[in-house]
C-alpha cells in the first residue's frame, strides 16, 4: 500500500463509515446537543433578562416606598401638630371655663360675705343700742354714791360687753 | 484596470497564488520522498536477496519500519512477531467474494500464498495470476482503527446526547462539561464568523469532522493497540474527508458563487483565462485541505518513529551507544508526542476553520458596495 495512493479499499469503508457516522452523529448526538444549548443560552439570557428586571422593579419599589415613608412622616407630622394644637386648644378653653368659674365663685362669696357683713352689722348694731339701753337702764336705776363707784361700775360694764356676757347676763 | 485589480487583490487569487506554491511543494515532496522511499526499499530488498542466509537476518531497516507504520497494513502489528490477523476481503470477477484472515499470509518478509494471493516485498496485495482484476475491501488496519474511532465517537457524543436531554437547562456534568466548550468553540468561535448567518446549517457537519479528525489524531498518538494507527495521516482518509467538505461547499453554493466562477465580473475576453483559474480554484482547496492533514499527522507519526529509530541504529554499532542515545531519543520523542498533542487539536480546528471558511465564501450575500472596491 502506497503512502500518497489513496487506497480503493480503505476509501470505500471511510466513505461508508463515514456517512453513517455523520448521519448518526448529526441526527442523535448534534442536534439534541445544539438544541438543549441553544435552549439553556435562551433561558440563562431569559433569567438575566428578567433579574434585571426584578431589579428595576425593586429599585422603583424601593424609591416608592422612601416616598410613601417621606409623605407618612409628614402626615404623621401634620397629624402630631393637630392633635398638639388640639390639646393646646382644649387646655385653653378648660383654664378660660376654670378661671371663670373661679372668677364666679369669688364674686358670689364676696356678695356672701357682703351680705354677711351687712346682717352682722345689723345685728351688732341692733345690740349696741339694747347694750346701751340697758346700761343707761342700768346707770339710772342704781345710786351713784362715788365717783370711784362709779368708775368701778362703768369699766365693769365695759368689760362685760367686752366679753359679751352683760348682754347674757341681763 | 480596475476590475483586473480587484482580480488580484481578491481572496481567490491569494488562495490560489499560496495553495498552488504549497501543492506544488507538497507534491513534489510527498512524491520524492516516496520514490527514494521506493528505490530505498528495493535496495534493502536486492541487499537482503544478494546476502542470502550468510548475511544477519535480522538486519534493523528504520526506513522500512516507519513506513510499516505509518501506512495502512492488513495486520496490527503487536510486538515481535505478534500481529493481530485482520479479515481479507477480496471480490474478484473470476473467483467471486472471499474472505479469509490475513494470519494465512504469515510474517515478513516471506509471505505465504493463500488462496492464489499473497503479499509482496512492499506488503502490498498481489494475486499469483498477473491477469486477475480484483477489488480489495479487507479491514485493514485502518478500517479497523476508522471502526474503532467511529464507535468511539458515537459512544461519547450519544451519551452526552442523552445526558443533554436528561439534564435540561442544568449546568454540565462530567463527559457533558469536556466537550461542551469544544462544541461552542466550533459554533461560536470557527462557524459563527467565517459561515454568518447561515452558520447553524453546518455546525452538526463541522462538528462532525472536527470531533472526527480530533479523535483520530489523538487514538493515533496512543501506541497500543486500539490507537497507533496513522488513520488521519492516511490519504484516503483526508481525501473522503476533503472531498465531504467539497461536497457540503459545492451544494450549498449560492448564485453569487457559482457566478463568480462561471462568469467573473471581467471582461468577457479574460473570461478564457480565469474561468479555467476559478474551477482549478474550487477544487484545489478540497485538496489543500487533504494534503495538509495527511502530511501533518504523517510526519509526526515519521518524527516519533524516527527518534525511536536512532536507538536501534545507534544500537546496532554499539549496545552502550544505543541506550545513550535511547535516553535522549525518550526525551525527544516526549517532547515530540506533546507537540503531537497540540498538532492533534490544532489540524483538527485547521481543517474545520478552512472547511468553513470554504463553506461561508459558497453561501455569502455579495453586497454590491463591497462589489466596488
Amino acid at each position: 500500500m502506497d503512502l500518497v495512493t489513496p487506497g480503493t479499499g480503505l476509501t470505500v469503508w471511510m466513505l461508508i463509515t463515514f456517512s453513517i457516522l455523520l448521519y448518526l452523529l448529526v441526527k442523535f448526538a448534534w442536534k439534541p446537543i445544539l438544541k438543549s444549548l441553544k435552549e439553556r443560552e435562551d433561558s440563562i439570557g431569559q433569567a438575566l433578562k428578567s433579574a434585571e428586571e426584578a431589579k428595576s422593579q425593586m429599585a422603583q419599589l424601593k424609591s416608592d416606598n422612601e416616598s410613601m415613608f417621606k409623605q407618612a412622616r409628614v402626615e404623621r407630622d401634620v397629624i402630631l401638630k393637630e392633635a398638639k394644637d388640639m390639646k393646646d386648644a382644649i387646655v385653653a378653653e378648660a383654664r378660660k371655663a376654670a378661671e371663670e368659674e373661679g372668677k364666679r365663685m369669688i364674686i358670689k362669696a364676696q356678695d356672701e360675705i357682703s351680705k354677711q357683713k351687712v346682717a352682722a352689722i345689723g345685728e351688732l348694731k341692733s345690740q349696741v343700742a339694747a347694750f346701751s339701753v340697758s346700761i343707761a337702764e342700768k346707770l339710772i336705776s342704781k345710786k351713784l354714791e362715788d365717783s370711784s363707784e362709779q368708775q368701778q361700775i362703768i369699766s365693769s360694764l365695759v368689760k362685760d360687753f367686752g366679753t359679751g356676757k352683760a348682754a347674757v347676763n341681763n | 484596470m480596475p476590475e483586473n485589480k480587484r482580480f488580484y487583490n481578491s481572496k481567490t487569487f491569494r488562495f490560489l497564488l499560496v495553495f498552488s506554491i504549497f501543492c506544488t511543494f507538497g507534491l513534489n515532496n510527498a512524491f520524492a520522498d516516496h520514490q527514494t522511499e521506493g528505490v530505498a526499499e528495493e535496495m534493502h530488498a536486492t541487499e537482503a536477496h544478494a546476502e542470502g542466509e550468510t548475511a544477519k537476518p535480522t538486519k534493523f531497516e528504520p526506513g522500512k519500519m516507519i513506513l510499516e507504520h505509518v501506512k495502512d497494513g492488513y495486520g496490527w502489528h503487536l510486538w515481535g512477531t505478534t500481529t493481530i490477523p485482520l479479515p481479507m476481503i477480496i471480490y474478484s470477477k473470476s473467483k467471486g467474494l472471499q474472505v479469509f484472515s490475513s494470519g494465512h499470509f504469515g510474517h515478513n518478509p516471506h509471505y505465504e500464498v493463500y488462496n492464489g494471493y499473497t503479499l509482496n516485498h512492499e506488503s502490498k496485495l498481489v494475486s499469483e495470476d498477473p491477469a486477475e482484476n480484483f477489488y480489495d475491501f479487507s479491514i485493514t488496519k485502518n478500517v479497523l482503527a476508522l471502526l474503532i474511532g467511529s464507535s468511539l465517537l458515537l459512544i461519547i457524543f450519544l451519551s452526552v446526547a442523552r445526558s443533554y436531554t436528561k439534564r435540561q437547562g442544568q449546568a454540565p456534568k462530567g463527559l457533558q462539561s469536556l466537550v461542551e466548550p469544544l462544541i461552542i468553540f466550533i459554533r461560536d468561535e470557527v462557524a459563527g464568523p467565517s459561515i454568518g448567518p447561515k452558520a447553524y446549517k453546518f455546525v452538526p457537519f463541522l462538528l462532525t469532522i472536527f470531533f472526527f479528525i480530533f479523535i483520530n489524531n489523538l487514538l493515533g498518538l496512543v501506541p497500543i493497540f486500539p490507537g497507533g494507527a496513522n488513520l488521519t495521516g492516511n490519504i484516503a482518509i483526508t481525501m473522503v474527508l476533503a472531498l465531504m467538505v467539497f461536497v457540503v461547499t459545492s451544494f450549498s453554493g449560492n448564485k453569487t458563487y457559482w457566478k463568480h466562477i462561471f462568469m467573473p465580473d471581467v471582461p468577457k475576453g479574460l473570461w478564457i483565462l480565469l474561468i479555467p483559474i476559478e474551477i482549478i480554484g474550487v477544487v484545489l482547496k478540497p485538496f489543500v485541505l487533504m494534503l495538509r492533514l495527511f502530511a501533518n499527522i504523517t510526519a509526526g507519526h515519521i518524527i516519533i518513529l524516527g527518534f525511536f529509530s536512532l536507538i536501534f541504529i545507534f544500537g546496532e554499532m554499539n549496545q552502550y551507544l544505543g541506550g545513550g542515545v535511547g535516553i535522549f531519543s525518550v526525551a525527544f520523542t516526549t517532547f515530540m508526542s506533546v507537540l503531537e498533542l497540540l498538532v492533534a487539536f490544532l489540524q483538527a480546528y485547521v481543517f474545520t476553520l478552512l472547511a468553513s471558511l470554504y463553506i461561508g465564501a459558497a453561501v455569502e450575500e455579495h453586497h454590491h458596495a463591497e462589489d466596488k472596491h
